[in-house]
């Protein structure tokens, strides 16, 4: 690593650091701002995220080499971390620091838009089956009760066996597209029970249309869970882009993703166990921060759960 | 009450029926050709046509769907494509290899997961339960394969504790039947098994806490108290009786994880079991085997809820009064 990449490290450090105190001294002025971070591992997951979404974006500047460069085949294969490859190098002497952190920029984004897909439709079918009820309501759910029976990793390999490798984007979907069932139910749970409350009733009365009703007045007090559901769904869907990759249908090679990274690791576990060990950890770290972020939420979300 | 049974048992197989039939067309009307035997290259266009009117291939996908559901409701599940052999064998082959782990992994998963919740909880804010809290949430957050990675690394390389590989000691014991061989296949299954148990235990660990300090805010168990119950009754009678109630829901979402976590345990452990007959299976276009694992797997899950359910309804009189609206849980 050059000097400059270390620099560029630091920075990224501090500036996470300090972005967690900035949060949080101008949270401290809601009530919910202050319950979320009473929680003492909120601060530190949100510290996490900070940094790996500062590497992502930074990922040229906080490392000295191109992810995908063979460096030296024959004398920079598979070397334990050093001072110019901090957590080594991979079986084709690829720098695996730059892996990790480009790694980053793929992986937080199939999390992240992975998610957004899963929760914009969990949320739509949730809210128009909890609105509508009767039949509409009969159908939806009978159709996330066949969604849920379906293992979510038998959909991935059929899709993949039918079209062979799926380009990210249409990985991205697929993702989204079978992740959304459970947040469908507990929005439905949650609507069916605000759409009784009497400001929607008077919404109504005031000669408001469904879509305005449903989005204007029922979903924005349906919103704690379905903010805590996505925070838990960002790394659900990055636990499954991993499970994908390495069973070898997930991102393709050689661009890095956390998860084609420890497939690549894997058959040279035992001479070169860090190539495996660095982005599992990546990976564990970053849903552990959301997981706390998520427990966090849901405290602060919901003032009517003790703090647990 | 038992209209309620009947109306959730029927719901249940019409969801798997519904999946059935999603996945019959899912695979039947995608481009491409199915693979007929272990390498496409050795099949003569000739014996591939011979081969797919064999399997009523030829067939429009309508015919063969209502084939297939014929011979399913006979308890035929045909013939495999690429393994050229009854599917029904290759199940009985590997079910019972994959129910072992699965068995052994839940087993694992709800001992250690309550035990750990349940101290949890009795020691809630103190040290143990704040670095229990952590670990638990490590290992929840941890991709399960990676974890079987590591384990597989120090365990079976580094220290030479476990096997690294396959079901028992491929030279006796596939022909020999033995206490010894016994004693191997448990030391072959502790590895695998582990490593989906402790992932499983830490969500179940991390739930049974939340559970049982929802249920000690309770008015009841402050009554409890102030009757004079010893702590010891509290907890037992009172507390944890009301806690288990929520972990029922659990046992009925352990399939889908365990469904999941097996098809990447099997692959790395080389387990010969339904998770990897269903994967090669679905690479290779083999709908015969595919159809059939995810009918099993689909059943697992929905019958798994259903079980739950029950079990619910069974153990908490409140929902069986609730129960005739067809809404527990």
């Amino acid at each position: 690593m050059t000097l400059q990449a270390w620099f560029a490290l630091l920075a990224t450090f501090v500036a996470s650091t300090w972005a967690v105190g900035a949060l949080r001294r101008r949270m401290a002025r809601h009530e919910a701002g202050r319950r979320f971070f009473r929680h003492p591992t909120a601060a530190w997951g949100m510290g996490v995220l900070a940094f790996f979404v500062l590497v992502a974006v930074a990922a040229p500047l906080v490392t000295s080499f191109d992810p995908r460069d063979q460096l030296d085949i024959v004398n920079l294969k598979s070397q334990p971390p050093s001072w110019s490859n901090i957590l080594g190098t991979d079986v084709y002497s690829r720098d695996l620091w730059s892996r990790v952190a480009f790694g980053a920029r793929i992986s937080l984004i199939v999390g992240a838009l992975g998610m957004l897909v899963a929760i914009t439709l969990g949320t739509l079918v949730g809210a128009v089956a909890g609105y509508y009820r009767r039949w509409v309501d009969a159908v939806l759910m009978r159709g996330v009760d066949v969604g849920l029976a379906l293992p979510r990793i038998f959909v991935m390999l059929m899709a993949v066996a039918l079209f062979g490798r799926l380009p990210l984007a249409i990985l991205v979907l697929v993702i989204g597209l079978t992740s959304w069932f459970g947040t469908s139910r507990l929005v439905r749970a949650e609507v069916l029970s605000v759409r009784e409350r009497d400001f929607v009733a008077a919404a109504r009365a005031m000669g408001a249309g469904p879509g305005r009703v449903i989005f204007r007045h029922v979903l924005p007090n349906a919103a704690a869970p379905i903010i805590v559901s996505a925070a838990l769904g960002i790394g659900n869907v990055l636990l499954l882009e991993a499970a994908l990759s390495f069973l070898g249908i997930g991102v393709a090679p050689p661009a890095p993703s956390w998860g084609n990274m420890i497939a690549d690791g894997a058959p040279y576990l035992a001479t070169a166990p860090w190539t495996t060990l660095f982005p599992g950890f990546a990976i564990a770290l970053v849903v552990m921060a959301l997981n706390a972020v998520a427990d966090a939420l849901r405290d602060a979300l919901d003032p009517r759960q003790e703090a647990t | 009450m038992t209209a309620w049974v009947v109306r959730r048992v029927a719901a249940s197989v019409a969801i798997v029926f519904a999946v059935v039939t999603l996945t019959f067309f899912l695979m039947a009307l995608a481009p491409g050709e199915e693979m007929l035997g272990q390498d496409e290259r050795q099949v003569d266009p000739q014996v591939r046509e011979e081969l797919r009117r064999q399997f009523g291939l030829d067939q429009p996908p309508l015919v063969r769907y209502v084939r297939y559901l014929g011979q399913l409701a006979r308890g035929n599940l045909g013939v495999s494509f690429a393994l050229h052999r009854p599917v029904a064998d290759a199940l009985a082959e590997a079910m019972p290899n994959t129910l072992l782990l699965a068995g052994a992994a839940l087993f694992v998963d709800f001992l250690v997961g309550l035990a750990l919740g349940i101290y949890q909880a009795l020691r809630v804010h103190r040290l143990p339960d704040v670095v229990l809290g952590n670990v638990t949430l490590f290992l929840y957050s941890v991709p399960t394969f990676w974890l079987a990675l590591i384990l597989l690394l120090v365990f079976g390389a580094w220290l030479r504790w476990f096997p690294v590989a396959g079901m028992s000691d491929p030279i006796i014991c596939p022909s020999v039947a033995s206490f010894y061989c016994a004693m191997d296949r448990l030391w072959h299954l502790a590895l695998p098994a582990l490593t989906l148990g402790f992932v499983g235990a830490a969500g179940t660990a991390r739930f049974q806490r939340a559970a049982m300090l929802e249920v000690a805010a309770q008015d009841y168990i402050r009554t409890a108290r102030a009757k004079g119950a010893s702590e010891r009754r509290v907890v037992l009678r009172h507390q944890l009786r009301n806690a288990l109630l929520s972990f029922i829901t659990l046992f009925g979402l352990a399939f889908p994880f365990l469904l999941t976590g097996a098809v990447l345990i099997e692959t790395i452990f080389a387990w010969p079991g339904m998770g990897r007959l269903a994967t090669d299976a679905i690479l290779r276009r083999d709908f015969p085997v595919v159809n059939a694992a995810v009918l099993i797997a689909s059943t697992l899950v929905v019958g798994g809820n259903l079980l739950a359910d029950l079990l619910l309804a069974a153990a908490d009189p409140r929902l069986r009064v609730r129960g005739g609206e067809g809404e527990a849980a």
